[in-house]
C-alpha cells in the first residue's frame, strides 16, 4: 500500500468506514509506516478538537414556532369516515397479533437475557481477580489491536478514549456462551470497564441496558459485531462509552 | 430518496400527512439549521434558508417514500443553500474550486493540538474552507453522518466521500497550522 494511497484510506479507517479486510490491511501498514501513524494521530487530535469545541449550532426556539405557524393548513381527509373506521379495525387486529407474538418472544428472550447477563457478570468478576484483567497491557490501541491478530477469527475495533475519560488499559481473550471473545479493558475513574466483543450475524440492535447485583451493562449490535460493556460504574458512564465506541 | 422525489410536490397535505411530516421531518430542524449556518456562515441567513427549506420539504413531502428523513431534508437544505448563495453571493460558489493541495500538511500533533484548541479559531478556519469541503466536514464531524448519508445529501458518488473528507481535513489542518490565510470574502 503506497503512502499516497494511505492518506485517503486513513480517513476511512478513522471514520470506521473500511471493511474488515481493508482495515486490517491498513493496520499492518501502520506498523511499518511512521508517517501514516503520525498522520492518523494528527487527524485524531483534530477530530477531538472539533468535538470539544461544540460547533453544532441549534435552531432558535422562535424559528421552530415560526415554521410551524407558516406551514399551509391541512386539507380535510378525502376518504372520509368509512375508510377511517376500517383502518381502526385493521389496526386493532394487528395490535392483537403483535401483542400475542411479542409476548411469546419476550418470555423466551428474557430467559436468554437473564442467562447471558449472569455469564457476563461472572466473566467481569473473574477478570478482576489479580492477574486476570489483561493479557496484553497497554494504553496504545496500536499495540492492543494487533495483539488479537491470529488469536481470534475476527478483528475487534480497538480505540483509546483517554481524552474522554476512558483510558484503554489493555485486552485479553475470554470465553462467553462457549465461544472465544475479545475483552477490552477501559478505566473509568477508579473503576474497571470490560467491553466484550464478538461477531454477530443478526441485524443491528440499539443499545439496551440492565443491572443486576450492583453491576450495570449496556449491550448493542452494530456492523456485524455484538458488544457488551459491563462495570460497577453508573449506567450513564457506560452509555457514554457506548456512544464513543459506536461512533 | 431520489432527487426526482423533490420534483412533484402538490403542496397540499391532508391532516394525517401533516402529522407525519411533523413527526418525521420537523424534529430535524436543528440539523437543517446547523448545515445552513455553516454553508452560509451566518445565523440570520441560516434562519431564512432553513425556514424556506422546511416549507419546500413540506410541499414535496408527497415525494418522500420513507427512509432516512434527516438525509432527505438535508438534501433539500443543501440545494436551497446553494440556490441562495448563487443568487446572493455568486462569487462564493464560483471561486472555490481550487481544490488542489500543493503539499501534504506536516503532521505535527503538538502544534495542531495547540492550534485547534480554541473554538474561535476552529470556527474561522472552517469558514475559510470552500463550501464543498465545509459541508462534508460538518456532515461528518458535527452531524455524525455515515459516508452513505453524505453521498445521498451532497450528491457525490459514495466512492469519493472518503477522498473528499481526506482533502477537506488536510485543508483544515493546513489552515490551522499555517496561520489563517486571507479569509474568503464575506458579506455579512
Amino acid at each position: 500500500m503506497s503512502c499516497e494511497h494511505s492518506h485517503t484510506v486513513l480517513h476511512g479507517y478513522l471514520d470506521g468506514e473500511l471493511d474488515a479486510a481493508r482495515a486490517s490491511e491498513f493496520e499492518r501498514h501502520l506498523e511499518s509506516c511512521p508517517d501514516c501513524l503520525a498522520a492518523l494521530e494528527a487527524q485524531e487530535t483534530l477530530r477531538s478538537a472539533l468535538q470539544r469545541a461544540q460547533l453544532y449550532e441549534t435552531a432558535p426556539v422562535a424559528l421552530r414556532r415560526k415554521i410551524r405557524a407558516s406551514l399551509p393548513a391541512a386539507v380535510p381527509d378525502a376518504f372520509g369516515l368509512r375508510w377511517r373506521f376500517m383502518r381502526w379495525v385493521a389496526l386493532a387486529v394487528t395490535a392483537f397479533l403483535v401483542a400475542f407474538v411479542g409476548w411469546r418472544m419476550v418470555s423466551n428472550f428474557n430467559d436468554k437475557n437473564q442467562y447471558q447477563a449472569e455469564e457476563m457478570i461472572d466473566a467481569h468478576l473473574r477478570s478482576l481477580q489479580s492477574g486476570h484483567l489483561t493479557d496484553v497491557t497497554s494504553t496504545d490501541q496500536h499495540t492492543v489491536k494487533p495483539w488479537f491478530n491470529g488469536k481470534l477469527d475476527f478483528s475487534p475495533p480497538v480505540r483509546d478514549f483517554a481524552n474522554d475519560g476512558f483510558p484503554l488499559q489493555g485486552g485479553r481473550l475470554d470465553v462467553l456462551h462457549g465461544r472465544t471473545v475479545a475483552a477490552l479493558v477501559y478505566g473509568r475513574r477508579k473503576h474497571v470497564v470490560n467491553v466484550f466483543v464478538w461477531p454477530a450475524s443478526e441485524r443491528d440492535v440499539a443499545p439496551r441496558s440492565g443491572s443486576q447485583l450492583g453491576y450495570q451493562w449496556v449491550d448493542w449490535r452494530k456492523g456485524g459485531m455484538e458488544f457488551c460493556a459491563i462495570s460497577d460504574t453508573p449506567v450513564s458512564d457506560l452509555d457514554q462509552l457506548q456512544r464513543l465506541i459506536a461512533q | 430518496m431520489s432527487s426526482s422525489g423533490q420534483g412533484k410536490g402538490s403542496g397540499v397535505l391532508d391532516s394525517e400527512e401533516r402529522e407525519r411530516f411533523e413527526q418525521l421531518v420537523l424534529p430535524h430542524l436543528d440539523a437543517a439549521f446547523n448545515l445552513a449556518r455553516w454553508l452560509l456562515r451566518g445565523r440570520a441567513d441560516a434562519e431564512d434558508v432553513a425556514q424556506e427549506a422546511m416549507l419546500r420539504a413540506y410541499r414535496f413531502f408527497n415525494g418522500f417514500h420513507g427512509g432516512d428523513a434527516r438525509a432527505w431534508l438535508l438534501q433539500i437544505v443543501r440545494n436551497t443553500c446553494y440556490t441562495w448563495l448563487e443568487k446572493n453571493r455568486p462569487m462564493e460558489t464560483k471561486t472555490e474550486f481550487d481544490e488542489e493541495l500543493h503539499s501534504q500538511p506536516a503532521s505535527n500533533p503538538e502544534s495542531l493540538a495547540i492550534a485547534s484548541d480554541n473554538r474561535e479559531r476552529l470556527t474561522r478556519a472552517l469558514e475559510t474552507l470552500p463550501a464543498r469541503f465545509r459541508e462534508v466536514l460538518v456532515l461528518r464531524e458535527l452531524e455524525g453522518c455515515s459516508y452513505k448519508e453524505i453521498a445521498a445529501i451532497t450528491a457525490i458518488p459514495i466512492g469519493t466521500v472518503m477522498s473528499a473528507l481526506s482533502r477537506a481535513r488536510q485543508r483544515l489542518q493546513q489552515v490551522l497550522t499555517q496561520g489563517a490565510p486571507q479569509e474568503a470574502s464575506r458579506e455579512l
